[in-house]
C-alpha cells in the first residue's frame, strides 16, 4: 500500500469509519459549503466611526503609525513627509496597483521604482486589500498589484488603505474575499499584517525590526 | 540530534538542569514574561473562554471527520497547483523532502520554525545529504549554531542568557569585526538580521511549518513574529511545507477562530505580526514568490492516537501554555524532558509518538496542580492524560521498579528538599504576579490550581499512590 493510502487507512480504523458513511460526508460538504463562523469579539464591531477608532488603536497597540487622510491624493505628500523626518531617501517601490500607479508621486518630489523587491529598498508602499479594526491588521494579496516581497524586505512598510475595506473582523474579510475573487479561489498568498516584525527571542526581551520591516506606517484613505 | 531521545534519563537530566546556575537565570525569563502577558491579554477579551470552548469543539469536530477534510484538502492543493506526498513516518518525510532539494539542485535550504521538522530530525538529514540548512527564526537560529534542540516550542532558545548568545555569535561570525558591542539584545538581534538577510537570498529551497492547512482553499498558514517564515517561502524557488496531519481545518472561518486563542494562550498578544495563507505556487502573471509548492504531511504515530485515550492530545495548536505555567518546567527547563516536546503537553505527547518505553515515565514530571488544563486553549484534559500514562506505567512494572519510576520525580524531590524549595519559591512568585497586586486570587480562573498547589511543599509519592491503589479498587468492584 502506498504510504498515503496507509495513512488513510490508520485514520479510519483508528475511528471506526470507511470514509464512505453518507452522514459524514453529508456533515462535511455542508461545513465546506457554508463556513460556520465561531463567536466573534464585540471588540471590533460598531458604526464605522467606533471601528475606525477601534482600528487605530489596535494599530498603534502594536507599534504602528496610523494617519488618516481626506483624499487619497494625499497619499504620495504624506509619504514624503514621512520619509523627510525619518531622514530617508524619498524613494518608494510600489507595485502595479492603480490606486497607487495614478497618484502624482512625482509632484510629492519623490521617485518611484516598480516590481518586486530585491532586497535593496529602502522604503515600500502597499495598498491593502482590507483592514480588521479588532486586531489593528492589515490583509495585503499577493500578485502583480502588490508584489509579496514589498512586504518584508524593505525596512519601512507604508500600507495605504481604503477607509471603506475596514472590517470588524477577519470572517467579513473571508466574506470579500470570496465575492471578489470567486469562492474557493485564493491568491499564492495572503498576509495578515499586524504591526512591524519583531522577536523577544533572547531573554524575552520584545525588539522591534527582527526579519522584517521595522516600521510600519498606516494611512487610511477616507475617499 | 532529535531522534536519539535522552527522555528515560529524566530525572539525571533533571538534577544536572537545577544545578546549572545560567539554565536557572534564563529559566527565570518564562514566568515574568509569559504568564503576565497572557493574562493581560485574556483580561482584555471577554470572549476568550467561549472561545476556548469553540476551539475545543471545532478540534474535535475535525479530528471525527479528519479523513474526509484530508481528502478535500489534498484535492484543493492539487487543484491549484501545488504536489502534496504523505509519509507515514519520519523517515519517510525526510527522505521525501531531501528529494525534493536534489531534484532542484538545492545547496542551502532555509527553514522557519517547525516543530514537527524538530521531531523527525530533518536538519540532519538534509545536512547528511550534503546541503545546508539554516534555521531562520531567530531561536532557532541560535539553538542550531549551539547543535542544540529547542527547549520550549515557541520559544526555542529560552533556556539561555544573552550572554551566551554572545559568545555564540563571537564564535560563529568571524567575518565581523572582534571589538564590536554585543552587550545588548538589540545589538544581537541586528547581527542576525544582517547574517540572515544574505541567506535568505541565497537559498534554494525554504521549507516552514504550518499552524493550520485549511481543506477548503488547500491553504497553509504560518503565524510568526520576526518575518523569518515569510522570506523562507518567499524569496526561493520552491517552498517546502511540512505538516503533521491533524493541523487541518475545514474553512478560513475556522482558521480565524483558533487565530483568536493561539497568540494570546502563546505570547499575550491578539494576532501574531505575520500570519500568511499560502495556496499553491506563483501565479503565472505574479513578480515573485516560490515556482513549486510542496505539501509534507506527516503521521508518525498521529492516526493511532485517533480514537484512544490520548485522541485529545491531537487538538494541541503547540502555544505553549501549558510549559509557561508549569512548575516543573520552571524548574528543570525543556531539555530535560529529552526529546523535542517539553513540558506538560511533550510529557503526554512523547510516549504516544516515541513509545511508553522511552517516554513512559516523562508524566511523572508533573505535580498534578492542573495550571496547564486551566490555561490550555483547546482545554485539553494534561493532569488525566498524565495520569493515563503513569497507570500504564504501573501496569507494565508491578515490581520492585515501581518504586523506582513510580515515586518518580516527587519523591526525587522530596529526598532533596534543597532542590525543592526554589521549584516551590519560584512557582509562588510566578502566582504572585498573576494575582497581581491586590493578590484577587479569588477572581483568578487559576484559583483553584492555586489552591491545590498549596499543598505542594509536602510533595510526596503518596498522593499518586494512593490515588492510583483507589482506582484499582474501583476497577476491581
Ligand atoms: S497542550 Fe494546550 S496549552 Fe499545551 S501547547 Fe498544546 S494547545 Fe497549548
Amino acid at each position: 500500500m502506498s504510504a498515503r493510502d496507509d495513512v488513510f487507512a490508520n485514520i479510519r480504523r483508528s475511528l471506526g469509519v470507511t470514509g464512505k458513511e453518507a452522514t459524514r460526508r453529508g456533515i462535511v460538504a455542508a461545513r465546506l459549503q457554508e463556513p460556520s463562523r465561531g463567536p466573534i469579539p464585540a471588540r471590533g464591531q460598531g458604526s464605522p466611526a467606533a471601528k475606525m477608532a477601534t482600528f487605530i488603536t489596535e494599530a498603534q497597540r502594536v507599534s504602528a503609525t496610523v494617519v488618516v487622510l481626506e483624499h487619497a491624493a494625499a497619499v504620495p505628500a504624506e509619504v514624503a513627509r514621512y520619509l523627510r523626518e525619518s531622514n530617508l531617501p524619498l524613494q518608494v517601490r510600489i507595485g502595479a496597483d492603480v490606486r497607487l500607479t495614478q497618484l502624482d508621486w512625482h509632484g510629492a518630489g519623490m521617485t518611484t521604482l516598480d516590481g518586486a523587491s530585491a532586497g535593496a529598498d529602502l522604503s515600500a508602499v502597499s495598498h491593502a486589500f482590507a483592514g480588521v479594526a479588532e486586531t489593528g491588521s492589515l490583509i495585503v494579496l499577493s500578485g502583480p498589484d502588490n508584489p509579496v516581497t514589498l512586504n518584508f524586505l524593505p525596512d519601512n512598510h507604508i500600507i495605504v488603505l481604503s477607509a471603506a475595506d475596514l472590517f470588524g473582523d477577519l470572517e467579513s474579510v473571508w466574506a470579500k474575499l470570496r465575492r471578489d475573487l470567486g469562492k474557493g479561489v485564493m491568491p499564492r498568498t495572503v498576509n495578515i499584517i499586524t504591526g512591524p516584525s519583531r522577536s523577544a527571542d533572547i531573554e524575552q526581551t520584545l525588539l522591534l525590526g527582527a526579519h522584517g520591516p521595522r516600521r510600519l506606517h498606516i494611512l487610511i484613505t477616507l475617499d | 540530534m532529535s531522534l536519539h531521545p535522552t527522555t528515560p534519563e529524566f530525572k539525571q537530566n533533571a538534577h544536572v538542569a537545577l544545578h546549572d546556575a545560567e539554565l536557572q537565570k534564563a529559566l527565570g525569563h518564562v514566568q515574568g514574561g509569559f504568564i503576565y502577558k497572557r493574562q493581560s491579554a485574556v483580561d482584555r477579551l471577554p470572549e476568550f473562554e467561549v472561545l476556548r470552548d469553540s476551539a475545543r469543539d471545532l478540534k474535535d469536530h475535525v479530528l471525527a471527520h479528519l479523513d474526509l477534510y484530508l481528502e478535500m484538502y489534498e484535492a484543493r492543493v492539487r487543484a491549484s497547483g501545488g504536489h502534496i506526498h504523505f509519509a507515514r513516518n519520519a523517515n519517510e518525510a525526510n527522505k521525501i523532502i531531501v528529494d525534493i532539494c536534489k531534484a532542484h539542485d538545492a545547496k542551502t535550504v532555509t527553514k522557519g520554525k517547525s516543530m514537527v521538522s524538530e521531531e523527525i530530525g530533518l536538519n540532519d538529514a538534509i545536512e547528511a545529504a550534503g546541503m545546508k540548512a539554516v534555521e531562520t527564526d531567530l531561536g532557532e537560529y541560535i539553538i542550531q549554531l549551539r547543535h542544540e534542540t529547542p527547549s520550549h516550542i515557541i520559544a526555542p532558545a529560552v533556556h539561555l542568557t544573552k550572554e551566551q548568545v554572545e559568545r555564540e555569535f563571537r564564535r560563529e561570525h568571524t567575518h565581523l569585526p572582534k571589538d564590536r558591542d554585543l552587550s545588548q539584545p538589540v545589538q544581537l538581534l541586528t547581527e542576525a538580521r544582517g547574517v540572515l538577510r544574505e541567506k535568505f537570498l541565497a537559498a534554494d529551497v525554504g521549507i516552514t511549518g504550518a499552524n493550520f492547512l485549511i481543506a477548503e482553499t488547500g491553504t497553509s498558514i504560518i503565524v510568526t513574529n520576526e518575518g523569518n517564515g515569510d522570506l523562507t517561502q518567499s524569496l526561493p524557488k520552491v517552498h517546502v511545507v511540512i505538516a503533521s496531519i491533524e493541523k487541518i481545518v475545514p474553512t478560513l472561518e475556522d482558521a480565524s477562530l483558533l487565530m483568536r486563542v493561539l497568540a494570546r494562550s502563546a505570547t499575550g498578544q491578539d494576532m501574531s505580526v505575520y500570519t500568511t495563507l499560502s495556496t499553491g505556487p506563483r501565479r503565472a502573471e505574479d513578480p515573485d514568490g516560490p515556482a513549486h509548492y510542496h505539501v509534507v504531511l506527516v503521521d508518525n504515530g498521529r492516526s493511532s492516537m485517533l480514537g484512544g485515550e490520548f485522541e485529545d492530545m491531537l487538538r494541541c495548536i503547540r502555544c505553549g501554555a501549558c510549559m509557561n505555567h508549569c512548575p516543573v518546567y520552571h524548574a528543570v527547563g525543556g531539555h530535560a524532558y529529552g526529546w523535542v516536546y517539553p513540558g506538560p503537553m511533550g510529557a503526554v505527547l512523547t510516549p504516544s509518538l516515541i513509545g511508553v518505553d522511552k517516554g513512559g515515565h516523562l508524566p511523572n514530571a508533573s505535580t498534578f496542580c492542573g495550571r496547564c488544563e486551566s490555561v490550555c486553549p483547546v482545554k485539553i484534559p494534561l493532569p488525566k492524560l498524565m495520569r493515563h500514562w503513569r497507570e500504564r506505567e504501573f501496569e507494565r512494572h508491578l515490581t520492585p521498579a515501581v518504586q523506582r519510576f513510580g515515586l518518580g520525580v516527587w519523591a526525587y524531590f522530596a529526598r532533596r528538599p534543597a532542590l525543592y524549595r526554589p521549584l516551590t519559591s519560584l512557582a509562588m512568585k510566578a502566582l504572585s504576579l498573576l494575582a497581581g497586586e491586590k493578590g484577587r486570587f479569588a477572581k483568578l480562573p487559576l484559583a483553584s490550581g492555586w489552591t491545590q498547589y498549596r499543598d505542594l511543599p509536602a510533595p510526596s509519592g503518596q498522593t499518586f499512590q494512593s490515588q492510583w491503589r483507589a482506582r484499582q479498587k474501583e476497577r476491581s468492584r
